[in-house]
């Protein structure tokens, strides 16, 4: 027997319609969805707006005073001034370096995730559309890719770049090179899913009237293809989100990331690790928060979407 | 008079939506006797399958019984523990899936699926088990059925899984057979052979059974007596051939009209305008009234209960004594 | 099935073809292999020589198969950072990893399964909630924080295991191995948890998915039909159909301990081929990074087919052909 379905009124006005939707209901349903998403949006406005909200600029070296150095959280350092979350050896607020390490984290992550995007769904309609030896060479390099974690691909392709750019160019080019290995690493999820779509979609009566009326593929693939996949796609950009914030912050905890003078919270956790065994805890203990507060957000909010995007297991 | 394997009493099934509970099953009363066929036919959505889910205590939650009593032998079986319900599976009731496809597991061999669910049901050895296993399937016509025993499900037609879906449910010798519509999914040409080998074994094991379908000429050929279901309800209940001759309810009457037969000379078949109501719309009074030609004023406001019409029941404000002498 | 295996290994050698293309334009074409070799004092001369010595002026092709037939030898040339061979690096270093990566798998598999079992079939309690918002944490906490974790609670808080390194080892053959020293054994437990952690969520989601999924199916509610006990459908059927898909995603995910293992050797500093992969990287050191890459693909292809060659013990559909007897 068909579960039974139930009633829809038919609002007219778009919020209306989006306050009445299943997605939006199952949205107000889930308080952790709702923290998720109120947390992240805070993370995100402030690394944005850190150049305005930061209390020091970490970066500047004449507002650095390593006398300042190793002040805890929530005093005041031998020059007299206060920190927040205290300062690290440096004498650089932790606060600040924070807001600054988040803009680096999400500007990696979320540039990473574009590109990754924009080529696994460019590939995947290219595969699905084209079928034949198109698709199979496409796939075929997915498949191998998604056998082998995405953080190893990352760190070749990030050796393979530092040994072909000049060193001169490396530490300027470094924050690219890592959006490029990130991107590289995690484009093939996106293309597997939207070349399955793609075909199932190409096999239907519309599509076929299309290419009789001389419509051009393109036009078909962007007008009638890529609508039935957005869904899928958001689910797994955000999910992707997630991992390529973890990934830009493994790759800088491993010291292959970003270059030291323009640190992400990876970096921040490296450099607070040495002072583990020593008690300066709120070096490490902050920056690392923030990125599992960043993560698990993303995370929460994927994994709300896909469950809220998927009908069968709505309810 | 004989007891009833089975007797349903006002049986009904809830489920609660985030828009209002739903009624899938409502108030449904029905009884069968031992040996006997009772077809149970309906459009899809109209509560066939949930009545049988519900009789055999497999509601997939949220769904519940809301109310009413489920008696096997005079026994109620709604409310007993799990456990207890686990032995009266497939020792007192059968039950028969619609797709021979998924309803075996792919990884076990035939011999593994049967001789596991007659030794559960039943105090025999592995060997015997065995015995009992390809005594079955040769019953129910699997040919080399020794042989066979071994293969996995996949190696099977889709009529010989139906087959052995067969020989699974009836191998404890159970009273009564739910057969949820056992023969949609196949061929036509071996939908006959399955619905007379069941109902053949049935017989010689003296066991009920009762037919779901929406194949209203299965019924005829197969049933004794027949209940009509629309919108969760029970429409028409009565033997087969009263409620296919002169059908009572309007509904029944549109379900008769459409079914081609030779004998007419009509050149075409009718057909009821509109469709079943969701069970999130059942309109208020009989959830027929939109699509009844002899709708009248009563239909709107009353709902009605299956009323005595000759030797069968029908919930229909035509057939009330009442209503007649205004 | 020896047609099948054959078919298999022939994909196989191709995708290590593939990798070993890979490695090779890595090897020529990145950096320059004799500005590594020769100090900064060589003449043109000089350096032309080694160059037309070491067949570098040779066709592609050429230099492609000499690298192939090399790798095949086990030769992936001199590290330039540490001057040694890079196959004696990789195998001084193997046992450590190998060992590691073992009992992380071991973890990620026992528990993983586990918890995703409980998981389905108890969808609806406390425990369960605990276990799927432990597992999203799991995904959202990135291994080397855990590692950190580990070590600043159990190491430096409590003291009660050590921090980093692999404590004694005994040498059997050439194979060091830590597992047979009690100081070996304890450096080994925060490691291991913490490389084991992230696959363990991973098949624990993956397990409860799929168990999900096979609990819904028309043969999982058949034998409820049937009257079988919980523990018969639970464990009998639904576990042994929910194992099939998952056998094939967790095995690459095994696969995938040996290489995530480059994060869990950098925080605990164990002496293994993933730290000297990363620390081959800093210095662009071409040599051990294509042996690396090589040795990686190799471990997946060896999984891989493990995988395959087990897919078609459990699975009877691939094993006996469909209905071909008839009807």
């Amino acid at each position: 027997m068909a579960s039974p379905a139930p009633t829809h009124s038919e609002p007219t006005s778009l919020l209306a319609r989006v306050l009445d939707s299943d997605v939006f209901y199952s949205y107000r349903k889930s308080p952790v969805t709702v923290v998720a998403s109120i947390v992240l949006a805070g993370l995100i406005l402030a690394a944005v707006l850190a150049p305005l909200i930061a209390p020091y600029n970490p970066f500047d070296p004449s507002s650095l005073n390593l006398m300042d150095g190793y002040t805890a959280p929530l005093s005041d350092s031998m020059m007299g001034n206060y920190f927040v979350l205290g300062t690290d050896h440096q004498g650089r607020d932790v606060l600040s370096t924070i807001l600054y390490g988040s803009r680096v984290s999400l500007f990696v992550g979320i540039s990473a995730t574009l590109f990754a995007m924009v080529l696994g769904v460019t590939l995947g309609l290219f595969a699905g559309y084209r079928g034949k030896t198109t698709d199979a060479i496409i796939m075929r390099i997915a498949d191998i890719q998604l056998t082998f974690p995405a953080i190893l691909i990352a760190l070749l392709i990030f050796g393979f770049a530092r040994g072909i750019i000049p060193p001169a160019q490396q530490e300027s080019a470094a924050v690219w090179v890592l959006i490029f290995a990130i991107g590289l690493s995690n484009w093939a999820q996106f293309a597997r899913t939207v070349r399955g779509a793609t075909m199932v979609e190409r096999q239907k009566e519309y599509v076929a009237a299309a290419r009789i009326m001389g419509v051009h593929p393109v036009m078909i693939l962007v007008k009638h293809i890529l609508p039935n996949v957005t869904g899928p796609v958001l689910v797994i950009a955000t999910i992707g989100l997630a991992l390529a914030i973890i990934e830009e912050a493994t790759l800088s905890f491993l010291g292959v990331g970003v270059p030291p003078t323009q640190p992400s919270l990876g970096t921040l956790i490296r450099i607070g690790q040495q002072f583990l065994f020593s008690g300066e805890w709120w070096i490490l203990f902050f920056p690392a928060v923030t990125l599992v507060l960043l993560a698990l957000s993303v995370n929460l909010l994927g994994d709300w979407l896909r469950d809220a995007l998927n009908p069968r297991l709505r309810q | 008079m004989t007891q009833p394997v089975l007797s349903v009493e006002g049986l009904t099934v809830q489920f609660p939506t985030r828009r209002g509970i739903l009624t899938a099953v409502d108030d449904v009363s029905f009884a069968i006797n031992p040996g006997e066929v009772l077809g149970v036919v309906g459009e899809s959505g109209a509560g066939k399958s949930m009545t049988g889910s519900a009789i055999i205590g497999l509601i997939e939650p949220p769904g519940r019984i809301a109310a009413g009593e489920i008696k096997l032998h005079g026994e109620r079986i709604d409310n007993v523990s799990s456990d207890r319900m686990r032995k009266i599976r497939g020792r007192k009731i059968g039950m028969i899936f619609q797709d021979p496809l998924t309803s075996l597991n792919p990884l076990y061999t035939i011999a593994e699926q049967l001789i596991e669910t007659i030794r559960r049901h039943l105090p025999l050895s592995h060997a015997d088990a065995r015995k009992r296993a390809i005594a079955l399937l040769d019953d129910v016509g699997i040919p080399d059925a020794a042989r066979r025993i071994d293969d996995y499900p996949h190696q099977f037609s889709g009529g010989m899984r139906q087959r052995v879906v067969i020989a699974l449910a009836l191998c404890a010798d159970p009273d009564l057979v739910i057969a949820d519509e056992p023969t949609t999914a196949l061929d036509v040409s071996v939908q006959a052979q399955i619905i007379d080998v069941m109902k053949r074994l049935c017989a010689d094991r003296g066991a009920a059974i009762m037919l779901i379908t929406h194949d209203m000429g299965v019924i005829a050929e197969t049933a004794d007596r027949v209940a009509v279901m629309y919108a969760g309800r029970v429409a028409e209940i009565g033997p087969v051939e009263k409620v296919i001759r002169s059908a009572a309810h309007p509904y029944t009457q549109g379900l008769m009209g459409s079914i081609p037969t030779l004998s007419t000379d009509e050149d075409r078949l009718t057909q009821i305008p509109g469709a079943m109501p969701r069970l999130s719309a059942i309109p208020a009074g009989c959830a027929f009234n939109p699509r009844c030609p002899k709708v009248f004023d009563r239909c709107y406001h009353d709902r009605p209960d299956p009323l005595p019409h000759e030797d069968r029941r029908v919930a229909c404000w035509l057939y009330d004594k009442a209503e007649a002498e205004a | 099935m020896l047609a099948f295996i054959l078919r298999r290994l022939g994909q196989s050698v191709l995708v290590m073809l593939v990798v070993a293309l890979i490695a090779f334009i890595m090897f020529r074409y990145v950096g320059d292999p004799i500005a590594s070799m020769v100090g900064q004092e060589a003449s043109s001369a000089d350096r032309e020589a080694l160059r037309q010595q070491l067949g570098l002026n040779d066709p592609f092709y050429e230099q492609f198969f000499r690298f192939i037939t090399n790798a095949l030898q086990g030769q992936f040339g001199i590290s330039y950072r540490l001057q040694q061979p890079v196959t004696e690096l990789i195998l001084s270093r193997l046992p450590a990893t190998i060992e590691l990566a073992f009992t992380s798998a071991l973890l990620a598999l026992v528990f993983g399964v586990g918890f995703g079992v409980f998981a389905a079939l108890r969808p609806k309690t406390i425990s369960t909630a605990a276990i799927m918002t432990g597992s999203l944490i799991g995904v959202s906490l990135p291994t080397f924080l855990i590692g950190i974790a580990l070590i600043y609670v159990f190491a430096v808080e409590l003291q009660w295991l050590p921090s980093f390194g692999r404590g004694q080892t005994v040498q059997i053959g050439w194979w060091r191995t830590g597992l047979l020293t009690e100081s070996g054994l304890r450096s080994l437990i925060l490691p291991a948890i913490t490389l084991s952690l992230f696959q363990m969520t991973l098949i624990m989601r993956l397990v409860r998915a799929e168990m999900l999924e096979v609990l819904r199916t028309d043969y999982i509610k058949f034998a409820k039909a049937r009257g079988l006990s919980s523990r018969a459908i639970n464990f009998g059927h639904a576990l042994k159909n929910t194992l099939v898909p998952v056998i094939t995603i967790t095995g690459l995910q095994l696969g995938s301990v040996i290489a995530f293992a480059i994060i869990t050797e950098t925080v605990f500093q164990w002496p293994g081929v993933g730290s000297l992969f990363i620390n081959s990287v800093a210095v662009v050191d071409v040599p051990v990074m294509a042996a690396y890459l090589m040795f990686i693909a190799f471990v997946f292809v060896v999984i891989n087919l493990t995988v395959d060659i087990l897919y078609y013990v459990v699975d009877p559909r691939l094993r006996v052909s469909g209905p071909a007897r008839g009807h």
